[in-house]
């Protein structure tokens, strides 16, 4: 199921949470909306979801027009991040729901709804807690759960709003491997909202990022993460020093920091440079070292300038034991925007 | 299971033996220490209470009615007129049990889902039937009612009679009740979360599948509480019913009017055998209703 979303708007009273967003989704694609909160990622995802009707602006499901449809119309299942369980039913009960309501010769038959079920515990490893009633389960177990429940009815997309938000952080990794593989197995368009970068970039296809109602970039991971195109983008996605200063002559000078800028024209800018783009360099700018610990097979130095200004490295072991006292370094790559 | 942690067993056999020269505070003997303190003391005023209050003048009911041989009691609890008294009285309470669970839903829906203007008023009306004196409320509702009252007159030709009559005592009753269903389901109500409610309507069922089969279910248990407290206080209520029921032996004559009478006859025992039947057929209503929440709280 392709999915297009054209110039959508949408006002929560006088403030704007959607600002014509364009975005065009591909049939199979898993992909994430990333974002702070109150970047209007979720409102977007319920807008794709029929749960929230835009201002101005047309969903499209395959070329169709579906921007005041129904959800129940529109075939989505959704996932939301309190599970949202019937909590008097049993697991069975609560995955079944979306072919018990069916009516007349929709309505499959009870042999075929228990198969079905069946088939939906063993996708997501819940074998034999079909008589549980969702109280008995694990949070993770609850959204696993609410996972077959809206891929019961064989929704055309699903949509996942902060899936993992309320999960501990084992349980959250080992669903978002769970998820990539459902989607995988299934083949069915998937959108999940999120505020985590690490899953995004870690779990979808291709990532949304939004900020303040406005999609600011679209790419893959390595896009994003390599090749921001906004100085928000390069600032939520992965880690960065942020530097304000002027450019001129193709540098950018930042008090006795100094390095190449990439092309940005004359004027005011802010500039990133991510922790593993800074090394030793006798040509570069001194800062003196304050502390540094070991993160795997890395180690992150934190440094501060001439002028006491906070810097964080991060660079191979082997290297990272040549950082001692006052060293000179320089920045191997950065991303700087003209202000 | 995702989140089962292995526990090392080498830190529990490890640990020393207590001696027993340096032992700690010995176990209490018929309870767990718990980390909430309190719980002899409020026990004990728990039991002191009920006790003075409820237990020791229930059990002189028992005692009174033990007054009389077993042939006198039968005579007394079981005559034609208690036998009438107590299928209006509970027959009645249950009617307006039901009639209350249903309306009650209603007025709590519109109560919690909603913002109309008076509603501060409207809310401040359901809780009137727990202030107002409830001779006034029989008062009152005699008046509309009666064939010539406001409300009575329209019904009058319409061959209904409203006022001193069992249908009398069951209006008094609804009176009585109403706020005991709105009041425990509104909570519940309020607490009913709306994703659950998109999650239903995601998954393709319409309004009316999703409150009946989503939210109704939901309210189950309270709706049950709600309803035990209204058929309880209507199987008690005298003074509201008393005004509009007309009083007719055999008729619309409540059981705890008959007390009354029997207490006027100085038969203290033929009154406390009365109160005694009523007390067992409450307690068992009770258990009961008590027992079927505790199977639809399975759940929770």
């Amino acid at each position: 199921m392709t999915i297009s979303i054209r110039s959508v708007e949408k006002k929560f009273g006088r403030y704007p949470a959607l600002n014509h967003v364009d975005l065009e989704i591909a049939d199979g694609e898993l992909v994430a909306l990333l974002g702070p909160s109150g970047s209007g990622k979720t409102t977007l995802l319920r807008t794709i979801a029929g749960l929230e009707f835009p201002d101005a602006g047309q969903v499209l499901f395959e070329g169709q027009d579906v921007t005041f449809a129904s959800a129940a119309a529109r075939r989505v299942g959704f996932v939301f991040q309190q599970y949202a369980l019937f909590k008097h039913m049993t697991v069975a009960r609560n995955i079944a729901f979306g072919l018990d309501v069916r009516k007349g010769k929709d309505k499959p038959p009870k042999a075929e709804i228990a198969r079905r079920v069946e088939e939906l515990l063993n996708l997501v490893e819940l074998e034999g807690l079909g008589k549980r009633y969702p109280s008995q389960l694990s949070g993770g177990q609850r959204q696993r759960v609410a996972l077959s429940r809206a891929l019961a009815v064989q929704p055309s997309v699903l949509l996942l709003d902060e899936p993992f938000g309320a999960l501990d952080a084992t349980v959250r990794k080992s669903l978002r491997k769970e998820l990539r593989r459902v989607h995988d197995a299934t083949g069915v368009t998937t959108i999940f909202v999120t505020h985590d970068q690490e899953e995004a970039l870690g779990l979808a296809d291709r990532v949304a990022i939004l900020n303040a109602g406005r999609i600011e970039q679209i790419g893959t991971p390595d896009e994003v993460h390599d090749n921001p195109a906004t100085p928000f983008v390069c600032g939520f996605v992965g880690e960065a020093n942020r530097f304000e200063g002027t450019v001129s002559g193709g540098r950018f000078t930042s008090g006795a920091l100094s390095f190449a800028a990439n092309g940005a024209g004359d004027g005011p800018a802010v500039a990133f440079v991510r922790p593993h783009d800074f090394a030793l360099d006798d040509g570069g700018f001194e800062v003196r070292v304050v502390r540094a610990h070991v993160q795997g097979a890395l180690t992150a130095v934190s440094a501060t300038t001439a002028d006491g200004r906070h810097i964080e490295i991060s660079a191979s072991r082997a290297e990272a034991a040549r950082f001692a006292g006052a060293i000179k370094i320089a920045a191997r790559r950065s991303h700087v925007y003209s202000l | 299971m995702l989140d089962d942690h292995p526990m090392t067993a080498e830190t529990i056999s490890a640990r020393p033996r207590p001696s027993s020269a340096n032992r700690g505070p010995r176990r209490p003997l018929f309870r767990r220490r718990s980390a909430i303190p309190g719980f002899g003391l409020t026990l004990g005023v728990t039991l002191t209470i009920l006790s003075l209050i409820v237990l020791i003048p229930l059990s002189a009911v028992a005692i009174k009615a033990s007054a009389l041989s077993p042939g006198e009691f039968v005579a007394a609890a079981f005559s034609e007129r208690a036998l009438a008294a107590y299928r209006l009285t509970f027959g009645a309470a249950f009617v307006a049990a039901v009639i209350n669970g249903v309306f009650g839903v209603l007025t709590t829906w519109a109560l919690v889902r909603y913002e109309f203007p008076g509603k501060a008023v409207v809310n401040a009306l359901v809780d009137l039937p727990f202030a107002l004196p409830t001779a006034v409320a029989g008062i009152a509702l005699a008046t509309l009612y009666a064939p010539n009252g406001w409300v009575g007159q329209y019904l009058t030709p319409l061959g209904i009679k409203a006022a001193y009559n069992p249908i009398g005592v069951t209006i008094a009753l609804i009176f009585i009740g109403l706020p005991f269903v709105v009041r425990t389901l509104e909570p519940v109500m309020r607490d009913l979360s709306a994703d659950v409610e998109e999650a239903a309507a995601s998954l393709g069922a319409d309004r009316v599948a999703t409150i009946a089969r989503i939210i109704l279910p939901a309210l189950g248990p309270a709706w049950l509480t709600g309803f035990a407290l209204a058929f309880a206080r209507g199987v008690g209520e005298y003074g509201s019913v008393i005004f509009i029921a007309g009083n007719m032996p055999y008729k619309s004559e409540i059981a705890p009017l008959l007390i009354i009478i029997q207490l006027e006859q100085f038969e203290y025992a033929n009154a406390a055998a009365i109160a005694l039947v009523m007390l067992g057929v409450s307690f068992l209503m009770l258990l009961v209703i008590n027992a079927i929440q505790a199977w639809s709280r399975r759940f929770v």
